[in-house]
């Protein structure tokens, strides 16, 4: 089967500055991807081309079996997209977002209205129909832009930072009806920088760093590929001193952050046993996760 | 595709029109009455006010000749406000295109209908202060009915010229440059209220060339129940004015938004 969404060598600059740098990308049907990186990794652009909304400078892209931005148009039909802000219009009700929405897909009202309840229910925002959208709450807002999203019934779905600005309740929320979604078999497209969203939704993660992919795999792949297992964290204010003295001994790897030592290890033991030792240092020992991976690939300075 | 290709038009601009019919329609009152109550105070206060110094003004009242005025600067108003501001807050303020961009409609079905609707602000408000014009009984000819679709054609040229100032703005303070330096200007000089044969000719070739005077031009006469002469050549210059905006603001939207 072919994929869903796929890109060959996609290419883009602004200004001279190349935003996305030769990127493959090969997205399967069900699959919920998601593309990881930091504030201007090309993120954002390589959605906007995989849509058909920009033209790469070079390179190709599929959407739904279709050349876009060629034939953007009429893959669009059957997508359903996210965006990173809230463009709800202010103006209309829930249900009124809804029904005009769905006209731009060419659905007549009444089949736009015979899905309105369902889509409601899906956004947990029955109660809701005919508030207008400037009294709904952050997480209102962003479920009804979710259920927008899906007023045409889309096969896939692009999500640009669907959770961002959210407080706990109303990401765990988000999550669980995009954990729906695709066990309804639909085809996820997200990008976010937040490591825990993107290692409970995401089968396939790709990091992207300066426009270009810099690893992929599932998850766990991601963390066994590039990381040791576990990480002993190391605070105090002599930690700095007692990591150019020990930590290379104990630690596979280590990096120091400020009054922390983050070290990386294939056994923990006989570092915390040594730890253990040292009143004036606290620790932490956790398993490896995303963030390890996500701040060892792209780099712990700040992007800005 | 490149930025100066042919516009691509269809009629998937209609649900966009529907749209801002359906956000109209909740403010239809106080928009009314904006429609109304400037052009109609301008109107009396000077048509009053003035109309009983001047014996008359091109062969009619003062106040006759000030409605067929009143009217094409009220319907110029409506559609720049419209194309500029409005259409400003919802490329830009509220995202509203950068929503509509992301199903199959185009950006050439979303500019369409920016014009399309600022025509139809045009339309309204045009047909309002005529509806006023025909209850005080400035006009009674039945040629006065043509204005109406007149509004529609000014509106259109409006728009598509405004939007071309939409294209370029950083933001809003930026439309003070437009009101004052091309608004306000076609405003006093296009004959609105008095006849451009009264400046002196420079000034008269310079209000030839704008779109308000040709629309001035058909007006009058249509109010006083005649067949304006150079009909073809005053429509010819509104629609040329329509379809080269239009296609610049495009182009310029076009390249705005491919970034």
């Amino acid at each position: 089967m072919n994929p869903v969404i796929q890109a060959i060598g996609l290419q883009k600059s602004y200004g001279g500055h190349r935003v996305v740098d030769g990127l493959d990308l090969s997205i399967r049907k069900g699959e919920c991807f998601g593309l990881l990186g930091p504030n201007g990794a090309g993120k954002t652009t390589t959605l906007r081309m995989l849509l058909g909304l920009i033209a790469p400078d070079a390179g190709s892209a599929m959407l739904l079996d279709l050349p876009v931005p060629q034939a953007a148009r009429e893959a669009r039909i059957r997508v359903g997209v996210v965006p990173q802000m809230d463009n709800l219009d202010p103006d209309f009700t829930v249900a009124e977002n809804l029904l005009v929405y769905g006209r731009y897909f060419g659905m007549k009202d009444a089949e736009i209205e015979a899905r309105i309840p369902s889509l409601l229910e899906f956004a947990s925002l029955t109660n809701k129909r005919d508030a207008k959208v400037p009294t709904l709450s952050g997480g209102m807002k962003r479920r009804l832009t979710l259920a927008r999203a899906l007023v045409n019934d889309p096969d896939v779905i692009f999500l640009d930072e669907p959770t961002t600005g959210l407080d706990p309740q109303a990401r765990h929320l988000i999550w669980q009806r995009l954990r729906a979604l695709t066990q309804q078999g639909k085809t996820l497209l997200l990008t976010t920088h937040f490591m825990d969203e993107a290692e409970r939704l995401c089968h396939r993660l790709a990091v992207m760093d300066n426009g270009k992919l810099i690893s992929q795999g599932s998850p766990r792949e991601l963390i066994e590929q590039n990381i040791e297992p576990q990480v002993v964290e190391v605070f105090g204010e002599t930690s700095g001193q007692w990591a150019s003295e020990h930590a290379a001994h104990y630690a596979q790897r280590f990096e120091v952050s400020g009054e922390s030592v983050f070290c990386y290890v294939r056994d923990a033991q006989p570092l915390i046993a040594h730890l253990q030792a040292q009143s004036e240092l606290r620790y932490l020992h956790r398993p490896a996760n995303l963030e390890d991976v996500f701040l060892k690939l792209t780099g712990r300075e700040m992007r800005e | 595709m490149s930025i100066f290709a042919f516009p691509k038009l269809s009629l998937r601009f209609l649900p966009i029109w529907r749209r801002h019919w359906l956000v109209w329609k909740k403010i239809a009152a106080p928009s009314i009455l904006g429609h109304l109550a400037d052009p109609v105070i301008y109107m009396l206060g000077l048509g009053y006010g003035l109309g009983s110094l001047l014996p008359e003004m091109g062969g009619m009242s003062y106040m006759a000749f000030l409605a067929a005025g009143t009217v094409c600067y009220s319907t110029m108003n409506s559609a720049s406000f419209e194309a500029l501001y409005s259409g400003f807050a919802r490329m830009h303020e509220q995202r509203t295109w950068e929503a509509i961009l992301n199903t199959p409609v185009g950006l050439d079905d979303v500019v369409l209908s920016e014009i399309l609707w600022a025509a139809t602000k045009s339309l309204m408000s045009g047909t309002a202060v005529l509806v006023v014009i025909w209850v005080l009984g400035l006009s009674h000819s039945l040629m006065s009915l043509w204005m109406i679709p007149l509004a529609l054609l000014i509106g259109l040229a409006f728009a598509s010229i405004g939007l071309i100032m939409t294209a370029l703005a950083p933001a809003y303070d930026f439309f003070m440059y437009y009101f004052t330096l091309v608004i306000t200007p076609m405003m006093l000089l296009c004959g609105v209220f008095f006849p451009v044969t009264q400046l002196p000719e420079s000034m008269q070739l310079v209000a030839s060339l704008l779109p308000l005077t040709h629309a001035i031009d058909l007006a009058r006469p249509l109010m006083n129940g005649e067949i304006p002469p150079q009909t073809l050549l005053h429509v010819g210059v509104l629609l040329a004015y329509t379809l080269v905006a239009f296609y610049v603001s495009l182009v310029l939207f076009r390249r705005r938004l491919s970034r």
